[in-house]
């Protein structure tokens, strides 16, 4: 994606930004309480800011990130290896539809959050837990985009891939794989996203440690401004891991990168 | 600059036909695409099939290649018969099949890649074959950088580099323009003059047919038939100025005879070599 915008519109930006931030401000230190809606308990602005400088100097900080990165990771390394796995044999062979697809089927509609409970009762720790709810938070977004990738390879380019010499295994990985890649790297950033949202559920009902957990311990606690803040750091480390992923995406494949034609 | 294919055995790529028959589709969608053919081809020898859209010469080609299997007759190509797609039979089709993902001269290695060939040796092997085809300089490009004469000419390097018994294109250059597909013609029968391949093209050009081939095999509206076997008498190398010559004009006119009959008045859909989908093997 490109960024072109003239200096003109960024400051419209800025401007709309700021609007947002001011009439934060003035509904919660006004005590704003609308009937249906109540900004009385809202942090201010600066409050959050402030909370968020107090986190930031304290140990704290690094023990919630880095419980819940480890978390989304093993969950979605899990997923991506199994999604990617079971996709490239769903979409390849007939045989293999018919005989791993339609169990998944059945558990694709069930939200991964609503496996907390279960989860909950069949892992001998909550830790396993809460990655089993971020792997199958991911996994259906990463199996189904595999899927349709690999379904969607051009069978001239695999015709071709034969005439030339090549056997099922160059084929796999010689043309279906790289063909389907730019669906599976969708499917991954999709996949990365609802990891972190399953994650943050699983972390606020059984988690110790976690930004998730850190969030509702807050509420519990009646840190109001550290609500705010958890929400913004699960907001900021959700779209960073999936820029990294789009990023390490476009730089494995840098063939679609192109734009121009010779002539 | 390519004495490598000097070496090659003058007697491979003969091709036995006898009695051919493809049908495609199934259920009460069955027909046949292609009836009872028979011919052969001499080992080196460059072969038109001329006929109309439809016609089942693709679907005949996609056999050849073992892409689509013969439901009657035998087909041998130096007495062995052919099962399934194969490097010594390669296949240009009428767009491009390069793979998006692969520079140039990595898509042009991929045959020999296949072979367990060594990367280096391999890329040294393409980089010789896309002399060859004339793109020495765009080894590093990806195919989309390419124009769609370029890409023909990378695709017929990447078969070519396999050495294979049979050449067989299908409308290789059909979606070319007139003056790319004119000078892609001189081109193949130059190539075609230094690495001696059985050549089996796909047109349903006449002009084109007739400044290509040593025979033209001319079929029927479905179910195709082969309807004459034409030589081309005209002497190589040959050139652009050929098409405009007595004997060139008057063995144009005996096609546009052999086309008229039992043509169809609406021409029917292109077939394509890999067949239908449920046919795809």
């Amino acid at each position: 994606m490109k960024i072109d915008v003239s200096a003109g519109r960024l400051l419209l930006r800025a401007v709309s930004l700021g609007v947002c931030l001011i009439a934060w401000h003035f509904a919660s230190t006004l005590r704003l309480d609308l009937g249906v809606v109540s900004f009385r308990n809202v942090p201010a602005p600066f409050e959050v800011a402030n909370a968020a400088m107090d986190l930031l100097h304290s140990s704290k900080l690094m023990a919630d990130i880095g419980a819940s990165l480890s978390r989304v990771f093993g969950g979605f390394v899990a997923a991506a290896a199994i999604g990617i796995g079971l996709g490239l044999a769903i979409g390849r062979s007939r045989r293999a539809k018919d005989v791993l697809l339609p169990p998944l089927e059945v558990l694709r509609p069930v939200p991964a959050v609503a496996w907390i409970p279960l989860a909950v009762l069949m892992f001998p720790s909550s830790e396993l837990s809460m990655i089993f709810v971020t792997f199958t938070g991911a996994l259906f977004p990463i199996l189904l985009n595999t899927i349709h990738g690999v379904e969607s390879v051009d069978p001239r380019l695999v015709a071709s891939g034969r005439s030339l010499g090549g056997g099922s295994r160059a084929i796999l990985w010689e043309v279906v794989l790289p063909g389907a890649a730019p669906s599976i790297v969708t499917g991954l950033a999709i996949g990365m996203g609802t990891s972190w949202f399953c994650l943050i559920s699983a972390e606020m009902i059984s988690g110790q440690f976690g930004i998730g957990y850190y969030t509702w311990e807050s509420y519990t606690l009646q840190n109001y401004a550290d609500i705010v803040v958890g929400m913004l750091l699960i907001g900021l480390l959700g779209m960073g891991s999936s820029l990294l992923l789009r990023r390490v995406g476009e730089g494995l494949m840098p063939w679609r990168r192109i734009a121009g034609v010779v002539r | 600059m390519i004495a490598v294919y000097d070496a090659r055995s003058a007697s491979a790529g003969r091709i036995d036909i006898e009695h051919l028959s493809v049908a495609l589709g199934s259920g009460d969608q069955a027909f046949e695409a292609v009836q009872d053919i028979s011919f052969s081809v001499a080992p080196g020898e460059f072969v038109c099939l001329l006929g109309p859209s439809g016609c089942g010469k693709s679907t005949l080609l996609g056999a050849l290649a073992g892409h689509i299997a013969a439901t009657r007759g035998r087909f041998a190509v130096d007495g062995k018969p052919v099962a399934g797609p194969g490097p010594d039979r390669g296949i240009v089709f009428q767009h491009h099949t390069l793979f998006p993902w692969k520079r140039v001269v990595d898509n042009v290695a991929f045959g020999p890649k296949m072979r367990g060939v060594g990367k280096a040796a391999r890329r040294a092997q393409a980089r010789e074959m896309l002399e060859l085809v004339g793109l020495q300089g765009f080894a590093d490009h990806y195919p989309a950088q390419l124009s769609g004469g370029m890409q023909q000419r990378v695709e017929i390097a990447r078969v070519l580099i396999n050495r294979p018994r049979l050449l067989l294109m299908d409308e290789p250059f059909g979606a070319l323009d007139a003056q790319t597909r004119r000078m892609m013609q001189e081109l193949l029968l130059d190539i075609w003059s230094r690495v001696r391949t059985t050549v089996v093209f796909i047109t349903h050009d006449i002009d084109e047919a007739l400044f290509l081939a040593d025979h033209i095999l001319v079929m029927s509206p479905r179910p195709g038939r082969i309807i004459e076997n034409i030589r081309v008498p005209f002497a190589r190398p040959r050139h652009a100025d050929l098409v405009v010559e007595a004997g060139f004009v008057r063995l144009k006119h005996h096609c546009l005879n052999l086309l008229r009959i039992g043509a169809h008045p609406d021409s029917l859909p292109r077939l394509s070599p890999l067949g239908l989908a449920q046919s795809l093997a």
